[in-house]
């Protein structure tokens, strides 16, 4: 089977817009993927929409009546966090499959502010505050105090994964926010859930991300100069561990994505040249520096005390601002990480760019459970 | 309060805590006869091996050893903070989450694989919209 290349990719600033509605977001971030590719929305055969909040209202086809009802198939999909990538993959798989050469993946989202999750629920008493936490800061606050217990993991080097992704969205000008947040205020910030304090959390943010992806055939005809190979694209979902049905397991799922990427890819973890990866909480990202083989088991926290994982190291992780700057638009979030990879193959993120780029990854998750990883190379 | 609420007694928090209002509650885990895996709520199937009907009611231990843990700071509006989300795996299977009670919640106090024990009492005054209290379960450090 041939490859898939993506050929257009874009994303819109993160921020709030609430006068903008759903379809009115992905509908502009689709115009600027297809101009980035240089085609029509006459050109597409298919589109795959990615979204949350409107899960049931047949974003896709919204989308379309904003920017031209071709009369495409349309697949709407959810996919808790992993939306925006299970979109992406359902496109890529269609033209992998040979069924479309030319096709439109977007992932939308608009939020409000706030607190996710929640224990409990249905009938009866709120179980919040009674039965342990629900809330997303404290699940993930207890997924990161679990890598402690196991190598002693400290406050202070989850809090560095916030400074080092605030450092980065300085350089972004996508990114919701552009601040540096020294490690004093980062762990002085007000705490909501023990390690995990308001600046270690992501941002919710409104916005929109979109790809046009082709076949083999299709990206010679158009010319392969900015054109980004997808060398892997893997979904997974959590294989049954002891303890996950009161503690949602974000490694097993990742670490099953990420060896089956690395085997469709053919290259390893040595290889890949950045990475954005799923910091929905500080926590996390320290989590995913070992699913994702970036360094042995138990060596996250040194890897972020000596800064590999920086702009400049020796494998830079979420030189976009990640979730916790940049911004997390649940359906968004999976296209706009293959935009910044992309950007990055492409030689064209300027003040961010990682140097000599050739294979990056992206990676996310969501919960309960998903996870979609993408490996991407340059290909002129 | 209805009439009928009022005599049926507090009711339990979670399906799976049964004698609420009795001497006697206790949580109550399902095991499946197959791989052993211990679910918190009836099921038919495991999903750990697949087993289909396979799964029996098993009594789940009060004593068990704290897993991991995050103190809240900010909840929900009404939701009074901090306290202390435990995640406590049971002595004999089973791994519940919870407040773990009585104790700072200080991290400097809070120790991995500490022993802790289940007790049960009333959901923090808790009632639904018919005026029923329930019963919950907490975990408290072993005496
Ligand atoms: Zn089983």
């Amino acid at each position: 089977m041939s490859d898939v290349y993506i050929m257009g990719v874009d994303m819109i600033k993160f921020g709030r817009f609430p006068e903008k509605t759903v379809p009115q977001l992905g509908a502009t971030a689709a115009l600027m993927a297809l101009d980035d590719a240089g085609l029509k929305i006459q050109d597409m055969q298919a589109l795959y929409c990615g979204n949350l909040g409107q899960a049931s209202a047949m974003v896709g086809q919204r989308i379309l009546q904003e920017i031209g009802q071709t009369g495409i198939g349309v697949v709407n999909c959810s996919n808790a966090c992993a939306t925006g990538a299970t979109a992406f993959r359902e496109a890529w798989m269609s033209v992998k499959a040979g069924v479309n050469d030319v096709v439109l993946a977007v992932g939308v989202e608009q939020m409000g502010k706030g607190l996710l999750g929640g224990a409990g629920g249905g009938t009866g008493i709120p179980k919040e505050g009674l039965l342990g936490s629900g809330t997303m800061p404290a699940v993930f606050a207890e997924a990161g105090m679990e890598h402690s217990r196991q190598y002693g993991t400290t406050f202070e080097q989850f809090a560095k994964v916030s400074v080092k992704n605030h450092h980065h969205s300085t350089l972004n000008p996508k990114a919701m926010y552009q601040i540096e947040t020294p490690l004093e205020t980062v762990m002085n910030a007000e705490m909501i859930s023990y390690p995990n304090t308001k600046l270690m959390c992501s941002v919710n943010v409104d916005g929109a991300a979109a790809a046009v992806l082709v076949s083999e055939k299709k990206a010679k005809e158009l010319g392969m100069d900015r054109a980004v190979r997808v060398k892997a694209s893997v979904l997974t979902s959590d294989p049954y561990s002891d303890r996950d049905l009161v503690m949602p397991n974000v490694n097993d799922v990742t670490r099953r994505a990420a060896s089956q990427a690395y085997e469709m890819a053919g290259c390893g973890p040595e290889d890949i040249d950045l990475v954005e990866l799923h910091d929905c909480f500080a926590t996390a990202e320290i989590l995913h520096y070992e699913n994702l083989g970036l360094c042995k088991d138990g060596e996250a926290g040194r890897m972020i005390d000596e800064g590999e994982t920086a702009l400049g190291g020796r494998v830079p992780v979420n030189v976009s601002g990640g979730l916790l700057s940049k911004g997390h638009p649940l359906g968004a979030t999976g296209i706009a990480n293959i935009y910044e990879v992309a950007t990055h193959l492409r030689g064209e993120a300027d003040k961010r760019q990682v140097e000599d780029a050739r294979l990056g990854m992206t990676h996310v998750i969501g919960l309960g459970s998903a996870c979609g990883i993408h490996i991407l190379e340059k290909v002129a | 309060m209805s009439e009928e609420a009022a005599a049926t007694g507090p009711l339990p928090v979670v399906d799976w805590l049964k004698g609420a209002g009795t001497e006697d509650p206790y949580l109550e885990g399902h095991k499946c006869g197959e791989c052993g895996a211990v679910f918190l709520g009836q099921r038919e199937n495991c999903s750990s091996c697949g087993a289909r009907d396979q799964m029996s009611p098993t009594r789940l231990s009060t004593k068990g050893k704290l897993y991991s843990y995050s103190i809240v700071h900010r909840s929900f509006p009404g939701i009074e903070v901090p306290y202390i989300s435990a995640i406590v795996d049971l002595e004999g299977g089973g791994t519940v989450k919870g407040n773990l009670i009585n104790i700072d919640p200080d991290p400097e106090k809070i120790e991995f694989d500490m022993p802790v024990e289940v007790v049960f009492d009333d959901a923090l005054g808790r009632k639904d919209r018919d005026g029923n209290s329930y019963v919950s379960y907490f975990f408290q450090p072993a005496s």
